[in-house]
């Protein structure tokens, strides 16, 4: 796999510091599942994080320590197992949860146009908006200005617009500046994660398109 | 530090977990409250992260950074837990490279030590405005719009910022490893 279109390295970062909202990290660890480039990054920004941690006046904990050792002891296996991973996977593990093993099984609902979308659930604090969407051959993606920072997974196929071209594991990050248009790969089209930190604004898109033909 | 995660991992050593608990508890206590955490909720988590630690010491390697980062992501991701609650999404950072780790080699030791003290240098010469953006991010758990709207500056701004205190710290640590 050969990656060229990473996450901006602030949005690295704000990930590193827990501070990225859900739906945002839910791409940037898809991301970071494909590309040692940013899995590398992420761990030194995480550095910063021990550091500042460090940094803290430290606050004296109430209940004594030989007690929680007594708690630990109790919890005694220790977790060497690899986590369950399925074998014949098209999905990186970490979304695995989401999305499903594999991307031919996902049930998509048609949007219209060539275009179909999963909505994904977000826990009830999360904010913004998660979805899949496959976009077919030759279609452009749905045309939409950003309410607020936007990123994009690629999982399977292409899309190119006016930044360039994204492929497998690629991310596109945008914020609410910017305008595009992408248009999904002639051959193959195009299936992404993505994730948009507001609500709103991605649901007028979404609004916009079906409204006219199916009646949502 | 790393030397007593692998004695928790090793053989259960309670002594290397309890000076563990007595150098980090105090500090992810201090970090949750600085979050917004009220002292009960602090205390819960930090006590929740120290027990995590104590299980998954088996899975501790270099490669997860030092042990006050490694400490620093588990704390991170308790949190983050917390917020979410009920939660469909609960893949977290830590990732799933989650292997066993036998004893990390000495000088991945040092290495980590190294990384991490440089890591603190940078971030004790960031020019102040830099040095606030990465610590609302990190410390107020705020994201690059709260930020932006925290301290009346564009987001374009917010994220330079952070670019440019991202690349002193790659800097630093750029020839280990
Ligand atoms: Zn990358």
């Amino acid at each position: 796999m050969n990656i060229t279109q990473h996450p901006d390295s602030s949005t690295l970062m704000s990930y590193a510091a827990g501070s990225l909202t859900e739906a945002l990290s839910a791409v940037v660890c898809g991301h970071i599942a494909m590309c040692p480039a940013c899995a590398r990054e992420v761990r030194t920004l995480e550095a910063v994080g021990g550091a500042l941690m460090e940094r803290l006046d430290p606050v004296p904990v109430q209940q004594q320590s030989p007690l929680v050792i007594l708690r630990a002891a109790e919890a005694d296996n220790f977790d060497r197992a690899m986590p369950d991973t399925v074998a014949d996977t098209d999905v990186p593990v970490p979304l695995q949860r989401l999305v499903g093993a594999r991307l031919d099984d996902i049930r998509w609902r048609r949007l219209g146009m060539g275009v179909w979308h999963v909505p994904l659930r977000l826990s009830r604090a999360g904010e913004g908006d998660l979805r899949l969407l496959r976009v077919a051959p030759g279609q452009a993606m749905p045309d939409h200005g950003h309410g607020g920072a936007e990123l994009t997974l690629i999982l399977r196929g292409s899309y190119r617009d006016v930044f360039g071209d994204y492929h497998r594991g690629d991310v596109a990050d945008l914020d609410s500046e910017a305008e595009h248009r992408p248009i999904a790969d002639p051959e193959t089209g195009c299936i992404c994660l993505i994730a948009s930190e507001q609500r709103a604004r991605f649901k007028s898109l979404f609004g916009r398109i079906v409204q006219p033909l199916s009646g949502l | 530090m790393a030397e007593l995660i692998n004695r928790v991992a090793a053989r259960g050593d309670s002594e290397a977990f309890r000076q563990l608990f007595q150098t980090f508890a105090p500090r992810v206590k201090s970090y949750m409250m600085r979050l917004g955490a009220d002292p009960t909720t602090a205390e819960e988590l930090a006590q929740e992260t120290l027990l995590t630690v104590w299980r998954k010491a088996g899975l501790y390697s270099s490669d997860k950074g030092s042990a006050v980062t490694w400490i620093f992501t588990i704390a991170r991701n308790l949190r983050i837990d917390r917020l979410r609650r009920d939660v469909p999404w609960q893949e977290l950072p830590e990732g799933h490279d989650e292997e066993a780790s036998n004893d990390m080699p000495p000088d991945e030791v040092v290495v980590e030590r190294e990384r991490q003290s440089r890591v603190q240098d940078v971030l004790t010469s960031l020019p102040p405005d830099q040095s606030e953006v990465v610590s609302l991010s990190y410390l107020e758990g705020l994201s690059h719009s709260e930020i932006a709207d925290r301290l009346k500056l564009p987001l374009g701004t917010v994220k330079s910022r952070m670019r440019l205190a991202y690349q002193k710290i790659r800097e630093a640590v750029e020839d280990l490893k």
